[in-house]
């Protein structure tokens, strides 16, 4: 493949990614906080084809799961009525993207059956609605706490390379400063000093402002590479001498060059940045349990019986993983490209 | 003074003003804390006010942060590292065994990593574009997507499910009933599943790096030469091509220790693993300043020591170094 399609490939990957994450009312069919204190535990539903005669149905059809008697957490399926899946159903009603209101959703069966594409937690909440919502919210705090830390590095980057002197020299010894500790010990430690007990909102706004002010350095030095160089090219020098300002200079000249690092950066950066949130609320630190987020969910597997019974509580780890992937084949195509000059 | 011994000193001043930099840095932080360990005493009703006070000026609490510092900086030289609120004792009791075994699973990790690393890239390298390059570079991506949490928690699933190896801690309950080749066999199967999590998380950069600059040193003038030669391909690859590679791999020795720190804090949490880690979260959770302050600094202290021995290695492997800071 060419890199120009490896660009493409990669950032149409994310994108659908983006837009399932935000379209999260309608592709899930319940709503993220709904108990059903019935089925707690409940694996993914089947979809099935072929019903109990051997007929083909292209239509997936599912059979509502019933508890066993038996046993706790045990469930079969009730196989004398079959539920079609049925597409662009009424449900709840949701906001598209924030704005829109609405009741339409992609898919959902009939009462009193329900589905579960990736099973229910230990309250019975539908998980594949709670990982499309979260991820709106892990997606939303890598994507602030991305913008902080570019904001912040480009303007110490360009400051820096800019004007040199006393401001390059504290700024750079700063950022080796945080550049050399191990990230997850500074993460922690900041954390530990901030408030524990405060609003989810707040929570959310200063996990991600840690997370961004932490990520400033990396950014601020390769910006402050760019800015060397470029304001020694001839053209800065001719400008000067036509009497240009240092804001014009800069703006005119030297920031376009830092565009194509900043995006690359930002590719690597987000990732990151929702594996810290990730990993701020795994350990409890983050985010507090009614606002679903991926760490949350995932914190679930700190209990040793759903870590060994219930696999599918694994399933926002793999929602993780491909947001990692599609970001990372990204940033690296993003670097060839960079590296080739062509962006 | 031999140029060399000037470079190392110069190091080392960098490395003290850097401990200097993280402890103060700290401070600033835990200066902004609203709360502290006793806010929490105080919604205690059976508690009076008075004696948080009491306890808060006999921790010094009360005072400006300069001050607090410089009584930091005091116990520091007794070797006490602060004083521990939740514990009840001075910060260094604490540090030194947690410290230890971060120390004894992340080198482990490291020596295993590198050892498993540099074969694959040489290799990589050496099959350059053809598929078992792209294999190679393809199973790197992947796993370099899958965070240190889900390769940590999928591995304790596998273990626990299969009954392979004991799970959490660091030793199993009747550790001291052992002999010394059953605490030995003991200990090392309770290493396995965080040592296995950190070198999984490591190699993809490592091997990445490893094979990048060994096809930087393969296109050199002198391995056609030797080459031509007729000097066998496995002499070639490592006893002429790889120590020309070596020199970017130290600098990234160095660099890797802090995150291979960031990793074991996250698998040692997960693994239940008694290193800083944990300790470090707990105090998180009990406010406990001076623990944390601690742990961040013996966590400083390793990346420190990294990076030095990755300066003397590089004095030792490069004898440009030598003449060029002289």
């Amino acid at each position: 493949m060419t890199s120009k399609r490896k660009v493409v490939a990669a950032v149409i990957f994310l994108l659908a990614l983006h837009l399932a994450i935000l379209l999260a009312g309608f592709i899930s069919p319940y709503q993220p906080a709904t108990q059903n204190r019935d089925f707690p535990y409940l694996p993914p539903t089947h979809l099935h084809f072929v019903d109990a005669r051997g007929h083909l149905h292209f239509r997936p059809f599912i059979y509502q799961s019933v508890a066993r008697p038996d046993s706790l957490y045990e469930y079969t399926e009730d196989r004398e009525h079959a539920y079609p899946v049925h597409f662009f159903v009424s449900g709840f009603e949701y906001k598209i993207a924030g704005w829109f209101p609405s009741r339409t959703h992609w898919f959902g069966v009939d009462a009193p059956a329900q589905i579960f594409l990736a099973g229910t937690d230990g309250y019975g909440r539908d998980q594949f609605s709670r990982i499309l919502f979260g991820g709106q919210i892990s997606l939303a705090a890598g994507l602030l706490a991305t913008v902080i830390s570019l904001l912040l590095g480009l303007c110490v980057g360009c400051a820096s390379g800019f004007y040199g002197g006393w401001i390059d020299e504290s700024a750079m010894r700063l950022a080796e400063l945080f550049l050399v500790l191990p990230w997850l010990y500074v993460l922690l430690a900041v954390r530990a000093f901030l408030p524990l007990h405060i609003s989810p909102a707040q929570t959310f706004l200063l996990l991600v402002a840690v997370i961004g002010t932490i990520g400033w350095a990396r950014p601020a030095r390769l910006v402050r590479g760019i800015v060397l160089s470029a304001k020694s090219r001839k053209y800065v020098t001719a400008s000067r001498g036509f009497g240009a300002s240092d804001a014009y200079i800069l703006r005119r000249h030297v920031l376009p060059h830092t565009y194509g690092t900043l995006l690359t950066q930002a590719a690597v950066l987000v990732p990151q940045y929702v594996i810290a949130e990730v990993t701020l609320s795994f350990f409890g630190l983050g985010l507090s349990e009614p606002m679903p987020s991926w760490g949350n969910l995932l914190a679930n597997l700190q209990q040793y019986n759903v870590l060994v019974s219930y696999w599918w509580m694994f399933a926002p780890a793999l929602a993780l993983v491909l947001i990692s992937l599609g970001y990372l084949a990204v940033a690296n195509a993003f670097q060839q490209r960079l590296q080739s000059g062509s962006i | 003074m031999r140029p060399s011994m000037k470079y190392l000193e110069r190091r080392l001043i960098h490395a003290a003003l850097l401990l200097i930099g993280a402890s103060v840095l700290s401070f600033l932080f835990s200066g902004l804390a609203p709360g502290s360990f006793f806010d929490e005493m105080k919604l205690n009703p059976q508690i009076s006010p008075e004696t948080v006070a009491a306890l808060r000026s006999q921790y010094g609490l009360d005072q400006s942060l300069p001050v607090r510092y410089g009584r930091w900086l005091k116990s520091v030289a007794r070797g006490e590292w602060g004083y521990s609120f939740a514990y009840n004792q001075p910060v260094r009791n604490l540090l030194i065994v947690r410290a230890r075994n971060t120390l004894l699973l992340t080198t482990l990790a490291m020596t295993l990593a590198w050892l498993i690393a540099v074969p694959i890239g040489v290799w990589a390298a050496n099959r350059n574009g053809r598929w078992e390059d792209r294999l190679t570079s393809t199973s790197t991506s992947l796993l370099l997507s899958v965070p240190e949490l889900v390769l940590a928690l999928g591995l304790l699933y596998l273990v626990i499910r299969t009954h392979a190896l004991p799970v959490g801690g660091m030793t199993s309950s009747a550790f001291d009933h052992l002999g010394r080749w059953g605490q030995a066999s003991d200990l090392a199967a309770h290493l396995i599943v965080p040592v296995t999590t950190l070198v999984l998380a490591s190699l993809p950069i490592l091997i990445r790096h490893v094979r990048a600059s060994m096809i930087e040193a393969l296109q050199a003038p002198f391995i056609q030469a030797a080459r031509g030669h007729g000097i066998g391909r496995a002499r070639v690859l490592f006893y002429y091509a790889l120590p020309a590679a070596a020199n970017p791999l130290i600098s990234l020795f160095g660099l890797s220790v802090a995150s291979l720190l960031s990793g074991s804090l996250l698998v040692e949490v997960v693994t239940g693993w008694p290193g800083l880690g944990p300790l470090l979260l707990e105090a998180c959770f009990s406010r406990d300043m001076y623990v944390v302050v601690g742990v961040v600094m013996a966590s400083t202290v390793f990346m420190i020591v990294g990076s030095l021995l990755a300066d003397v290695m590089l004095l030792l492997a490069d004898p440009r170094v030598r003449v060029d800071h002289a």
